[in-house]
Order: structure tokens, then C-alpha cells, then sequence
């Protein structure tokens, strides 16, 4: 535990451990209600083109909608997060060509197995076949890919 | 307004009420595909109880979800070999691209990153274009 510095005591270790599962807990089970660990509904939604099901649309909608109110809210309120000595947040704003490539790839994948990470996981701890072989197949690209880039 | 947009609302909600509890305990984006490749070598990150943690909450939902409402994990559209090819590109891909659904679509655009926004909408293009191609199930 590096990041949780001198003034988080055992209790308070444990405490940020256990808010840590709940918020994966939290997030895998908005996975389940909302639809997208269903990879036909993940596919009928992002090909437009046969009966196309917008539902999916939503679970984006919902969660931003909630995500974008509380960031501002903890941004403005707090100067530091309760369990490190500060927020972790991306700064870089320029465009390259791995985050193109990448995030093209990533579609790629999406549409075609009908599942991204999270819900791969969350499959594949249901002990279903199809979300064992994606998150190991996953976990095998991830390595390559971090084994393959430049340093 | 048909039930299923109301459960996808409200999953969608849940989902972002999880990453800003993320955000307030740990200062963290909770972008599912940086949280688990940062566990995975080399250059695995130093402070991995929280990720741990994280991704354990992930995997009990799965657990519990399979017990609680077995249908809520949907059969697959593809065969095995699809589907670990899918798997192995999205691995690839979004460690490339630094993120997935989760960190650039849910918490990107709420932070309205610029990086973010380009990479949710290639990688909605790039979907649509493979969903339509592959077929509803094959």
C-alpha cells in the first residue's frame, strides 16, 4: 500500500479496501440490471441496420448523467479523495495515433463478441463459457499488448 | 417507455454511482481495462490492494448475479473461437487505446475529455461497423 499514506491507520486501510469492493460490486451489478452483459443486446444495439434495439443508449446516458453531477460536486467540495492524498485524474488532452488505434480495435472486438471488459469479467465470474474464454483471451491481449509497446 | 430502458437507466445510473464512489474514496477513474492491466506485468502498478479490491467487487457481482438472476448473463452470439478473438482484440486494444466503456465513455465524457470523446466515438464507429458486418448471431 503505497498510496494511502501515515494518516491511514489498519481500520482505515481496511475500511478504503472494503469501499474499493463496493464500488466494483456496485458497478458489476449496474453491469447485470442495465443489459450489457447480454451480447446479443450489445450487438443489436450497435448494428443499426437489423431492428436496431437503442436501449443500450441509456445505460450511458444514466451513468453519465449521474457520474458528470458527482464529479463536480467532488472536485468542488474536496481537495483530496478520503483514502490518498490526491485525486488520480488523466491530464493529457492530445490525440495520438494508439489512442485511434486502440480505441478502434477495442470496437472491433465489442461488436464482435458482444462484450467489453467489465462485463466480460462479470460473465466470466457467472461461470459462463463464453465469459471465461473473453476474459482470458482479454488478459492474454492485455499482456501482449503492454509486452509489445514502447517504453 | 419500454422496461428494458428502465433497467438500462437504472444500471446506468448504478454504474455511475459506483465510479464516482471510486472517485471520492480513491481519486480514482474506475475504467475497468486500466484498473485490471494496471495488475498485470510488467509494469504493474505498486498499490494494488484498492485494484484488487475492485476488480474482486466485479467478480463477486458476477458470482452473485449467477445465483440471484441467472439470466441477466446473456448466451453468447459467436463461437468459441469468435469470441476469444473478440476477447484478445478488446485486450489489446484498449490498453492500447488507454481505456474502454468505463473510463473514456462513463467517466471520460462526464469529465468531457477530449481524448475521451474522440475514443468513445471511434470505438462506437468501429462497433456498428463490425456488428453489422458479423451479423446478429453467427
Amino acid at each position: 500500500m503505497t498510496a494511502v499514506t501515515t494518516t491511514c491507520g489498519a481500520r482505515c486501510r481496511a475500511m478504503s479496501i472494503v469501499l474499493a469492493l463496493v464500488a466494483g460490486g456496485l458497478l458489476g451489478a449496474g453491469l447485470l440490471v442495465s443489459g450489457m452483459t447480454q451480447p446479443a443486446k450489445v450487438v443489436g444495439f450497435l448494428d443499426v441496420t437489423r431492428g436496431w434495439d437503442p436501449s443500450l443508449a441509456f445505460v450511458m446516458g444514466g451513468a453519465v448523467i449521474v457520474y458528470a453531477v458527482a464529479f463536480r460536486l467532488i472536485q468542488r467540495g474536496r481537495k483530496d479523495p478520503w483514502f490518498d492524498v490526491k485525486f488520480h485524474l488523466p491530464t493529457r488532452r492530445d490525440l495520438d495515433g494508439s489512442l485511434l488505434i486502440g480505441a478502434a480495435l477495442f470496437g472491433i472486438g465489442w461488436g464482435l463478441g458482444g462484450l467489453c471488459p467489465g462485463p466480460g469479467l462479470v460473465a466470466a465470474a457467472a461461470g459462463s463459457t463464453t465469459g471465461l474464454a473473453f476474459a482470458g483471451a482479454m488478459i492474454v491481449g492485455m499482456l501482449a499488448q503492454h509486452l509489445t509497446a514502447k517504453k | 417507455m419500454p422496461s428494458s430502458w428502465l433497467f438500462a437507466l437504472a444500471g446506468g445510473a448504478m454504474i455511475g454511482g459506483a465510479a464516482a464512489l471510486l472517485l471520492l474514496t480513491h481519486g480514482r477513474i474506475a475504467g475497468i481495462s486500466g484498473v485490471l492491466g494496471s495488475l498485470l506485468p510488467p509494469g504493474a502498478a505498486p498499490d494494488r490492494g484498492w485494484r484488487l479490491a475492485f476488480i474482486g467487487g466485479l467478480l463477486a457481482a458476477g458470482l452473485i448475479g449467477a445465483a440471484v438472476a441467472p439470466t441477466a448473463v446473456g448466451a453468447s452470439v459467436r463461437t468459441l473461437p469468435v469470441v476469444i478473438v473478440a476477447g484478445l482484440i478488446v485486450g489489446f486494444g484498449t490498453r492500447l487505446g488507454s481505456g474502454c466503456t468505463s473510463g473514456h465513455g462513463v467517466c471520460g465524457l462526464s469529465r468531457l475529455s477530449p481524448r475521451s470523446m474522440v475514443a468513445v466515438a471511434t470505438f462506437m464507429t468501429t462497433g456498428a461497423i463490425t456488428a453489422m458486418i458479423a451479423g446478429g448471431v453467427s
